[in-house]
């Protein structure tokens, strides 16, 4: 079961895979996002969105800034005024 | 009957014109492909950003207590128009097409008893709506020193913008750039950025957006949305007005180095009569020369 995932950003589409599961920075706190999840939107704050490949492996983190995140039936979309990937 | 040096010279430097006009339009077709990958890029954002507002919209009502970025300041008196050009001229009609549009909107706006202010992205509009509209430029976005336009330089302006809507300097903002649909045709576009004009939800068919929980609550995801959604427009606007001057310039010069080519064949032609001519007479006076002896 994989979360089809989305990383936008006003110059380019930064990500665009299937996913375990990935946990997002709202305003009104960090939430996980995995397959099957409710139709849900919130705004983002600054911070590092988590993403987990498969369950229980390494996670890679991405740094956003302002934005918001949309989760529909097709998956989860990250709208970001910016993200820079972490080394 | 120019002499031979002179059209010698003509040619010489019209070849030189035309190597010049050639290069540029080279260099135009390699940014024009880069310009137009950027507007690509930027599709998506927009596209989503859009789709989100549209159906947050649909859930609230307009009133008087809606931001300001939406429903206005309630008054239409003070109009500024944000009027896009490019920082480099040389691209055909361009320029002068963009300022053209403003200038109708500006003197109809005028002509219904409103004020108008223009307030200037990038430096080749300037001349013009100076000389025809004096002291109403109430700034000008300096672009000389951005190679491409990135998303933070669309928001230093957004914010500029809100901060003086806030403020009260304006009541209404149109933005005028060159809409990008090829490389020979661009058009010039006005579009109202503030307030925002909601885009109507394309399918109502979609359900699923009945069901969304919203985090806070829709008015507030709203509110954070707004400047964000003038930010993204001024942005593809830029990137569209960057794409649009590269195709301008591309058609331009290409235009010029065939016009440089004709007229280097008609000069070689001038110049091969010329020079036929000066041989005839000097073989005629020789022949003649010959014969009076």
């Amino acid at each position: 079961m994989a979360l089809h995932f989305e990383l936008v950003t006003p110059e380019k589409l930064m990500r665009s895979e299937e996913v375990h599961m990935v946990v997002v920075p709202g305003t009104e706190g960090d939430f996980g996002v995995m397959q099957g999840h409710a139709p849900f939107m919130s705004v983002i704050r600054s911070g590092d969105l988590v993403i987990h490949k498969t369950a229980g492996a390494a996670t890679t983190h991405i740094r956003v800034e302002g934005g918001f995140a949309e989760v529909n039936e097709k998956g989860l979309t990250v709208l970001a005024e910016r993200a820079t990937e972490a080394h | 009957m120019p002499s031979l040096k002179s059209l010698k010279i003509r040619i010489g430097s019209v070849k030189s014109t035309q190597k010049i006009t050639k290069a540029m339009k080279m260099v135009a077709a390699a940014k024009l492909r880069r310009a137009q990958e950027a507007a690509e890029a930027g599709r998506p954002y927009a596209e989503r950003l859009n789709a989100v507002m549209a159906s947050l919209a649909s859930k609230i009502t307009i009133g008087p207590q809606s931001p300001k970025l939406l429903g206005g300041t309630g008054k239409s008196d003070v109009h500024l128009l944000v009027v896009a050009t490019s920082e480099r001229g040389l691209a055909g009609a361009f320029n002068s097409n963009i300022v053209k549009l403003a200038r109708r909107t500006a003197d109809r706006l005028i002509a219904e008893g409103k004020t108008v202010k223009f307030y200037l992205i990038g430096k080749k509009g300037r001349a013009v709506i100076a000389r025809l509209y004096p002291g109403k430029i109430v700034h000008q976005v300096d672009q000389s020193h951005i190679k491409s336009v990135g998303f933070s330089d669309a928001l230093d302006v957004a914010k500029d913008l809100i901060h003086r809507f806030e403020a009260g300097e304006f009541d209404v903002a149109h933005l005028f750039y060159a809409h990008f649909r090829s490389a020979l045709l661009q058009e010039p576009t006005e579009q109202q950025i503030i307030p925002v004009s909601i885009p109507i939800a394309a399918n109502d068919t979609d359900q699923s957006l009945a069901a969304v929980e919203y985090e806070p609550d829709e008015e507030e995801i709203l509110a954070a949305l707004l400047p964000r959604n003038v930010a993204v427009q001024l942005f593809r606007a830029m990137l569209e007005n960057a794409a649009s001057e590269q195709g301008s310039r591309m058609t331009a010069m290409d235009n010029a180095t065939r016009n440089a080519g004709d007229m280097i064949k008609r000069l070689s032609i001038q110049y091969n009569r010329a020079r036929q001519a000066a041989i005839t007479t000097e073989l005629v006076e020789i022949i003649s020369g010959a014969e009076a002896l």
